[in-house]
């Protein structure tokens, strides 16, 4: 092993030509991420020059100084919006003008006709229709006077605007119709459970109905005369009681819920048990509770079995289930779940490991990007569990007032444990979502160290890519056979610098929505390091800090490591819709949602660009990439109901 | 109660000479204080409109500028501000957090479009100090 000393000035790290044709550092061989001999690193100083000579076009690189990328990532420690405007001062002021701000709009993700909206609410399958209701402002571009949207689907892509399910019409929830969750009856009837916020702003637990179970829209909701059926219990704060998860069975035969609160700082779950949700037995003991993480939102308990790729209803339990803990938190505005054991007798669950609990840093989450206030159901037509989530804009709120709307759902996503790790969850987007390609391309290419080459597939605003990457066996080879090559410094994707810096074996991915010159990128790529352990360890980012020039727009970069098993090949999934991003590790194993708002990589100038950023590493990417349909949502009409199928 | 909420905000003396110049501020709990704030948020977004309108009489090169700024404030006045307000008297403080971020992006926003020669610089910097303060105290309602 050779000594760190003698190498030292060779581990700080290194910008890419590629992307940043305004280098400041005259000295590219003193600017690896990693040590290694001294002749390797010179040769490639060398091979770096002649690249950034022959390949850098003209673009601006606009990469985010450090200051910016400390800044964010403190900001994100708070566990803030990350609105803020970008210090990079090749961004400019921008005057957002219709024809930008109308590209933005989504083409098959669900968003409503136009205004604010938040959190998924009552996700469920009935008599041939998905339903999906959400919280929404008709009033305005952001949050406020809050009702229960409504929309119907055949297939959860195709969505039809229903009115509105529930608005504040009643003392325990003139000030808002917030976030619930709906429970199948044995009976095949249905309850909904909402939180009300009242006339005196108390956080109040309702009961809704359908009131016509032979209308298969279900148009009409009831609420129950008897509301409120729970107010806050002793100790629990007036506005810290809300969003009641689905009901599931006891064995004793009691339906039992979980609610989210805190307790100081103490992020917890009240569990009550009911047979008629009009009244409730509270349990003395929490479902869960975990110290320093703050309002716990959003709740949703669910189980996974063990071995099995189906989807599981929500009141099944068995040796060969786990359950999930999923909570959002309002404090960092991330969901984040834990895998654990549900004791159905003492109404308690324990986390299978203690260091990844709920709401802990280091913990799992359904998604490293931007994505929250989820919500799971079980869709009894096709025997999986279903998870929807909440995607904020990233953008100002001028920009929001001035195009009209703000948010988006998730493309519906199913949710299995990863029998092969046993460790995390595996997110993919539902099976519909493909009956929306259109013509496709296949592709295989070889790319080398420091390359970016375009990707001939026509306008890239609406795709899906599909791709596979391995790593040229030599390389790997020498790689982890050299001892002289001390492990990698700690990786993070939103810590260690983004795509522009280099290492052995990467980044290596695609940038999406990208223009001709490069003036504007996403990339979305895999990082492989060498551990201390000397094994490689595969991170999986998102890096916006490139997408737009406007500047008053959050610019992160996103990202965690990805779980990839002996023998398994570098797998990752793209969904580009205009201003949303959704990438997918390894088959779902770590996944990240962003919004993306390029002025110039927009309508017939956006493009796709595979690349190959590391200093070593030559890649073989195998990849397919479809044009994607719009999925044309729209207000329901009578029309609607003969047609058993849009797709 | 003002000194102890200050002490954690970014800017101390900002603080509390606003919450002392609202006679509200003696008895108001941390809520209440964040939503002085906000009122003075909406005060100084008017005052800068105010400064915006005079300069486009006497500054007709800054026009376009002074365009994008007149909506930006107007986004804090008619979006941020009844934001925050809402989220604080219902208890979702995380939703006056955006609004309160906002007003702060807003005007920087505002101030960048003038490439360096922005005529409402000190206006811009009060705006960043009190978005950062009442962020702060929004915070401590999470």
């Amino acid at each position: 092993m050779a000594s760190t000393e003698s190498l030292l000035p060779l581990t700080s790290q290194q910008q890419d030509p590629l992307f940043d044709s305004s280098r400041s550092d005259p000295n590219p061989e003193t600017h690896r991420r990693r040590p290694i001999k001294v002749h390797l690193a010179v040769y490639s100083g060398f091979l770096l020059i002649a690249l950034y000579v022959t390949l850098i076009v003209t673009h601006d690189g606009s990469r985010a100084k450090n200051g910016e990328t400390t800044t964010e990532s403190r900001a994100r420690l708070a566990g803030v919006s990350e609105k803020r405007v970008s210090d990079d001062q090749k961004s400019e002021a921008f005057p957002w003008n219709n024809t930008l701000l109308s590209w933005q709009r989504t083409a098959f993700h669900f968003q409503p006709e136009n205004n604010w909206m938040n959190d998924p609410n009552g996700p469920l399958f009935y008599k041939g229709w998905y339903h999906f209701f959400y919280q929404y402002n008709p009033n305005a571009a952001v949050w406020g006077d809050i009702v229960w949207g409504h929309a119907v689907s055949k297939d959860l892509i195709h969505w039809l605007y229903l009115p509105f399910a529930m608005v504040p019409d009643q003392w325990y929830d003139a000030n808002g119709v917030w976030t619930g969750s709906a429970t199948f009856l044995d009976d095949g009837s249905i309850v909904m459970l909402y939180t009300g916020s009242t006339d005196k702003f108390v956080q109040v637990q309702n009961l809704a109905y359908p009131e016509d179970l032979s209308d298969p829209l279900l148009l009409k909701w009831a609420k129950y005369s008897g509301n409120p059926v729970l107010v806050p219990p002793p100790g629990i704060g007036a506005k810290d009681f809300r969003d009641p998860t689905t009901a599931w069975k006891t064995s004793a035969g009691k339906w039992r819920i979980t609610i989210g609160s805190k307790v100081n700082k103490t992020g917890i779950s009240l569990v009550y048990d009911t047979t008629d949700f009009k009244t409730y037995e509270k349990h003395e003991t929490l479902l869960h509770q975990v110290p320093n993480t703050g309002m716990w939102e959003c709740v949703d308990f669910y189980p996974v079995s063990k071995t099995k790729t189906n989807g599981l209803d929500t009141s099944v339990n068995g040796p060969d289930v786990k359950h999930i803990i999923k909570a959002s938190m309002d404090d960092t505005r991330i969901d984040h779940y834990a895998i654990g054991t549900y004791d159905d007798s003492n109404a308690t669950w324990v986390p299978d490991n203690l260091a990844i609990d709920v709401g802990v840093s280091t913990g799992l989450r359904y998604d490293y990007g931007k994505f929250y206030a989820s919500k799971t159901f079980y869709d009894q037509h096709k025997k999986r569990r279903i998870l929807w989530g909440w995607i904020g804009e990233s953008d100002s709120e001028a920009a929001d007032v001035q195009k009209g709307w703000s948010s988006v759902q998730c493309i519906p996503r199913t949710i299995v444990m990863d029998t092969k790790t046993g460790k995390n969850l595996v997110l993919w987007p539902i099976k519909e979502i493909e009956s929306l390609r259109l013509s496709s391309k296949k592709f295989q290419m070889k790319v080398g160290p420091g390359t970016m080459v375009p990707v001939d597939v026509g306008p890239a605003a609406q795709l899906d890519i599909e791709a596979e990457f391995t790593i040229k066996k030599d390389d790997l080879q020498i790689i982890l056979g050299d001892d002289s090559m001390d492990a990698d410094k700690e990786f993070s994707c939103e810590n260690s610098g983004g795509s522009t810096v280099r290492g052995a074996l990467g980044p290596f991915g695609f940038s999406v929505l990208a223009d001709q010159s490069l003036s504007e990128q996403t990339p979305v790529y895999f990082y492989v390091t060498k551990g201390k352990d000397s094994k490689l360890k595969t991170f999986f980012c998102t890096d916006t800090s490139r997408s737009t020039k406007a500047n008053d727009v959050v610019k992160p970069i996103y990202g965690s490591f990805v779980p990839v098993l002996k023998g398994e090949k570098l797998t990752m999934r793209i969904i580009v819709d205009h201003s949303i991003v959704e990438a997918f590790g390894q088959g779902g194993r770590t996944c990240i949602t962003s919004r993306v708002y390029p002025t110039k990589a927009i309508y017939g100038a956006t493009k796709l660009f595979l690349f190959n950023n590391a200093i070593d590493a030559t890649v073989t990417a195998s990849f397919k990439v479809w044009q994607m349909n719009s999925a044309f949502i729209h207000a329901f009409s009578a029309d609607d109901l003969g047609v058993p199928s849009r797709t | 109660m003002i000194d102890r909420t200050c002490k954690e905000t970014p800017d101390f003396n900002l603080c509390v000479s606003l919450l002392n110049s609202d006679p509200r501020g003696s008895s108001a709990d941390t809520s209440g204080l964040a939503l002085i704030l906000v009122d003075k948020i909406k005060v100084l977004a008017i005052k800068t409109l105010n400064e915006i309108n005079g300069l486009h009489k006497i500054r007709p090169e800054l026009k376009h500028a002074l365009g994008e700024c007149s909506r930006k404030y107007k986004t804090i006045l008619q979006a941020d501000v009844p934001e925050a307000i809402e989220a604080l008297t219902k208890g979702v403080p995380k939703f006056a957090e955006d609004g309160v971020i906002d007003a702060g992006v807003e005007a920087s926003a505002c101030e960048e479009g003038f490439k360096g020669k922005s005529p409402l610089t000190s206006l811009t910097k009060s705006m960043q100090k009190i978005s950062s303060v009442t962020r702060a105290i929004v915070r401590m309602l999470l």
